[in-house]
């Protein structure tokens, strides 16, 4: 039964590692809940997490909804069903690509500056620090980022949606030669307000765990610059893991039921 | 001897499968500065992070002002370690502040100070430990490692603390800047009246600014009394550390 035992050692530690998750993850949304926060810090976060984000989710969006109503229309031209490119653009952007692609992109971009930030600050002892100077780590470093990255990623993907309806938009009408009266029209038919609310909902999922796993693998680090390094990398990854899988359960939720 | 400031008593700590303080024994009276010496990775340090509560130990208890602080945490354990501030082996300065915020730091955000109030106090603060308003704005990036612990001193009494521990403060500095840093301790530990713990094994700094040594020797102190008589300790390994030598019954574990 020997080969038993790793089978049993992966799943301990997986448990010990998604305990300590859980607990952390707690702690930090307490202080998140509790009085006195940090407006300060939290506005600089907004602006780091959200404004500084706004060109790679833009480009990320503009060439998404571009490619979108290129592939749909070499699709639905076949049957004569251009007019469903409009409803294809706008849906298909604001219930999952607007929302996924800017956490994966936010997860890039802000999850490894925060590991690398936080990882640093660990490994030099300004955690240790703080606690001696009598500020709580979790209220100072960890509750602003994740109340930024909860309140900054629904807005990132309201503009994401915008501008990629606006390159599909662009594609339909200077290229395949739409009237644009009418394919905004159409758009306007085909988006219930539902669509836009629940990748809403979700971006503030995803901007939790962007931020969460950022803050977590940050804030256990160890072992100087490569282990800061192995933060950064784990963060990401994570998130991104975390972000498509929580993806799914959520749109069962929404849409399946 | 005065009324103890800090009492550790049969404190153990593990990590893993290695014992690192196996029922450490330490009184600290009230105005005394100790100093800890013992080879590079005994445990020192540890003993500081667990009266600081940063780690927990595995048995033992830790008094500070006669009032048991061990199984304490949150609120009740951060009146105590209010008490106490601390200058780190690297300074562990803030680098996203400014060098007067971060010495203003406990005082913004433990009082609630007001911006320019706070401000004053880090210039006089920092005009103690010799540092002039010039340096104020800098970012820590931008000074020396000497500097970087003069700002660290500063930061660490900026509230007044009645304890202040030194983790290695020499280390890494010119011998004539340790002992600049060796002459500040002495000065701002005997104008606050404050209690010191260091830890160092720069032995010209520990017979600089102890009252008394403790040598840490396999998670145990094997030896505690005034520096005026360390040099007759009658033991071994006191002499072999503090005249530096390879051979005697020390071994350093070349490896593990």
């Amino acid at each position: 039964m020997s080969f038993l035992a790793p089978v049993g050692r992966v799943l301990i530690r997986f448990l010990v590692a998604t305990g300590r998750l859980v607990v952390f993850a707690l702690t930090a949304v307490s202080h998140c809940l509790r009085p006195p926060l940090y407006g300060g810090l939290i506005g600089r976060q907004i602006i780091q997490i959200g404004y500084f984000s706004l060109p790679v989710v833009g480009l990320t969006a503009i060439f998404t909804g571009m490619v979108l109503a290129l592939q749909s229309y070499t699709g639905f031209a076949r049957f004569n069903a251009e007019s469903a490119i409009a409803g294809v653009v706008v849906l298909s952007m604001t219930r999952e690509l607007g929302p996924v692609l800017v956490g994966l992109m936010v997860a890039g971009r802000v999850g490894a500056a925060i590991a690398a930030e936080v990882g640093t600050m660990r490994v030099t002892e300004q955690i240790d620090a703080l606690t001696t100077l009598s500020t709580n780590p979790y209220k100072y470093l960890i509750a602003p980022r994740l109340i930024a990255g909860v309140v900054t990623l629904p807005i990132l993907v309201v503009v994401a949606d915008v501008i990629g309806v606006f390159g599909g938009y662009l594609v339909s009408v200077y290229s395949l030669d739409f009237n644009a009266a009418n394919y905004l029209k159409l758009t306007w038919g085909f988006l219930e307000p539902f669509d836009a609310i629940s990748g809403i909902a979700k971006a503030a999922v995803f901007g939790f765990l962007v931020t969460l796993m950022g803050c977590y693998h940050g804030f256990h680090s160890r072992g100087g610059a490569r282990g800061v390094g192995t933060a950064a990398t784990n963060a990401v990854v994570s998130a991104s893991i975390l972000i498509l899988a929580s993806n799914y359960i959520i749109t069962t939720a929404f849409f399946a039921a | 001897m005065t009324t103890p400031k800090i009492e550790l008593s049969d404190l153990k700590k593990s990590f893993g499968q290695k014992t690192v303080l196996d029922g450490v024994d330490l009184t600290i009276g009230t105005g005394e500065s100790v100093v800890i010496i013992g080879s590079s990775g005994a445990g020192k340090s540890v003993i500081l992070k667990c009266i600081l509560g940063l780690l927990s130990p595995d048995t033992g208890t830790i008094s500070i002002d006669c009032a048991d602080v061990t199984a304490l945490y949150g609120k009740a354990r951060e009146r105590h370690t209010a008490k106490i501030g601390m200058l780190f082996q690297r300074a562990a300065l803030f680098d996203s502040l400014k060098v007067w915020e971060n010495v203003a730091f406990a005082l913004r955000g433990r009082s609630g100070a007001p911006r320019k109030q706070a401000r004053e106090t880090a210039l006089s603060k920092m005009a103690q430990v010799g540092l002039g308003p010039d340096v104020a704005e800098l970012w820590p990036a931008e000074l020396s490692g000497g500097m970087q612990k003069r700002v660290g001193l500063a930061r660490a009494i900026a509230t007044d603390p009645e304890i202040i521990f030194f983790d290695e403060p020499t280390t890494g500095l010119d011998p004539i800047m340790s002992d600049v840093i060796n002459d500040l301790i002495v000065d701002t530990v005997r104008n606050l009246g404050a209690t010191a713990l260091s830890i160092t094994h720069d032995m010209a700094s520990a017979r600089k600014i102890a009252d008394r040594i403790a040598m840490l020797h396999d998670g145990r102190i094997i030896w505690d009394g005034p520096v005026a008589e360390i040099d007759n300790s009658g033991t071994e390994f006191v002499d072999q550390f503090i005249h530096g030598r390879a051979a005697g019954p020390i071994k350093m574990a070349l490896r593990r």
